[in-house]
């Protein structure tokens, strides 16, 4: 991918490494990669080379753009539900003392639930449907941004509210200005490690009931035992969801945190 | 003068704070009652911590949660009153530009002008485009007041416009607020515990007890609003109004109580 000018801010969460420090971590990690793997010379661990043909092939085949556009889909799709549902059950949640100590006990009850629970019960109860994985998907989510969500509904500004509300800016104008502002960093710490579970979860959602997608294909490979493209697909899809940071969470963090002095 | 609809006419029995479990609440005010005729400006006076900020919260609708009445005269068109608040502190919003606070309490067609207008009125022409945090203290003052003005308030309330601020800013201040009232006039009610910005810019004064908050004096200040005051002339009312009063306002804060505590009720807090 293209470097930004500002590429020092870009790896700020990784401590201080500048971008020639983070390829050379990378460089370092396919090069003990590629000793250990030719010293074992065993077909459970391909050497990074091997991955690469495989990688390069199947993208010719058009096999693993196509299975990873479809898992991509699904993430985002139960992405963008875990965080509309999420955020809005935390404010609730947030502002009402009530609503709080009424479900309180319900998200502590879904965030303990495994997410292979809520999969199974899923597909038993809606049938092995888009709907029924992209719902379970969104649902082992739900609890963890509703919960940090909450902590920022709590901290919501008094003052600015009070303003709001005896310049009667209107419902909408308050939301998207006066609160919405102070939830972001709620939200992009949710969306973050949103991200990260969502995409994790899809590839079991597709591996137990779906018959397209990474996981399944990871599946197949795993009958075969075919390290190599198992591999091939892992780090495809890796580097896409780590794109999907640089290119769109970290640009949009910056946006909303350019008032900050 | 009695035919003439008061801009607002309060009527407070009782405004009580809850403290935690066991204490008798905190009485802020009692019996307190103010009329304000239109295009008047009125100072409350009263030592720290006796109730002003909750009065105008009241007034402002913000709180509710009180024995009396507030009543605000209705606009020509039929609307409520609408009413332009200068808090303590300027409660810009952060993450929004000078600009875009002030938009904010405007219907969008007519900000553009509107807002130019304002900045270039308040002197701040240039920081339109500037976030809260790079401003100073007395510039962020001046874009809560040009907020407040800007949506053609019936009623202006303002809380220790003054404060913290040194004498050349406060003097400035004070000069830019008439301006914008000859520009837009409005009735204005501002509360302040110190005796002498209230006299520089008032019409009236209306005294206020230490807590619970009662009215305890009215005084009228001839000075004319064109007439800059001088700093003896100040002085000398200054001087008046404590002989009369000197029991009850003391003219220096440190005679009112203390602050309300912190454990009363979250509203309390921020006077």
């Amino acid at each position: 991918m293209s470097v930004p000018s500002d590429a020092p801010r870009v790896s700020s969460w990784l401590v201080g490494s500048s971008l020639a420090q983070r390829i050379a971590s990378v460089a370092l990690f396919i090069v003990v990669w590629q000793v250990t793997a030719d010293a074992l010379h065993s077909r459970l661990l391909p050497s990074a080379t091997a991955v690469l043909i495989a990688l390069v092939h199947m993208c010719a085949d058009g096999s693993l753009p196509l299975n990873l556009g479809i898992t991509l889909a699904r993430v985002v799709a139960a992405f963008v539900v875990a965080m509309v549902v999420g955020t809005a059950i935390g404010i609730v949640m947030g502002r009402s003392r009530t609503l709080d100590v009424l479900f309180d006990s319900w998200l502590v009850l879904l965030l303990n639930l495994p997410a292979l629970v809520i999969i199974v019960l899923a597909y038993v109860w809606f049938g092995l449907t888009e709907a029924a994985a992209i719902g379970a998907v969104a649902v082992n989510k739900i609890p963890a941004v509703a919960v940090t969500l909450r902590e920022g509904a709590r901290a919501l500004e008094r003052n600015y509210a009070d303003m709001a509300q005896s310049f009667r800016i209107g419902r909408w104008r308050t939301l998207r200005h006066v609160i919405m502002p102070q939830l972001y960093p709620y939200i992009f710490a949710a969306a973050r490690s949103g991200l990260a579970l969502v995409w994790k979860i899809v590839l079991i959602v597709e591996l137990l009931g779906m018959s397209n997608g990474v996981g399944f294909e990871i599946q197949l490979y795993f009958q075969q035992f075919d390290v190599t493209r198992i591999l091939a697909y892992t780090i495809a899809f890796v580097a896409v969801i780590q794109l999907i940071e640089w290119a769109i969470f970290q640009p949009l963090e910056r946006r909303a945190a350019r008032w900050r002095p | 003068m009695a035919s003439v609809t008061p801009a607002l006419l309060a009527e407070i029995r009782e405004k009580r704070y809850a403290r935690a479990r066991g204490a008798s609440p905190h009485v802020a005010l009692a019996s307190l009652s103010l009329r304000i005729a239109p295009g008047e400006i009125v100072a409350l006076v009263g030592p720290s911590g006796c109730g002003k900020t909750t009065f105008l919260n009241i007034v402002a609708g913000l709180d509710r949660e009180f024995d009396g009445q507030v009543r605000l005269a209705a606009r020509e068109d039929g609307d409520p009153a609408r009413i332009g608040y200068v808090f303590q502190e300027p409660r810009l919003l952060p993450w929004r530009t000078v600009y875009e606070n002030i938009a904010l309490v405007l219907p969008p067609q007519r900000a553009d002008p509107l807002i130019a207008e304002l900045l270039k009125a308040v002197g701040l022409a240039d920081a339109r485009d500037l976030y809260p945090a790079q401003l100073s203290v007395g510039m962020s003052r001046r874009v809560a007041i040009a907020r407040a003005f800007a949506i053609e308030p019936d009623l202006l309330l303002m809380d220790e416009p003054f404060v913290s601020l040194d004498h050349d800013t406060v003097e400035q201040l004070r000069e830019l607020l008439l301006k914008l009232w000859h520009a837009r006039p409005t009735t204005v009610l501002f509360v302040t515990h110190d005796l002498r910005e209230a006299l520089v810019l008032a019409d009236r004064l209306v005294l206020l007890s230490a807590s619970p908050a009662h009215v305890v004096g009215h005084v009228p200040v001839n000075l004319g609003r064109n007439h800059r005051p001088s700093s003896s002339e100040i002085e000398l009312l200054r001087d008046e109004v404590l002989r009369q009063h000197r029991e009850l306002i003391g003219g220096a804060p440190a005679m009112g109580p203390l602050e309300p505590p912190a454990i009363a009720s979250p509203t309390a807090g921020e006077r």
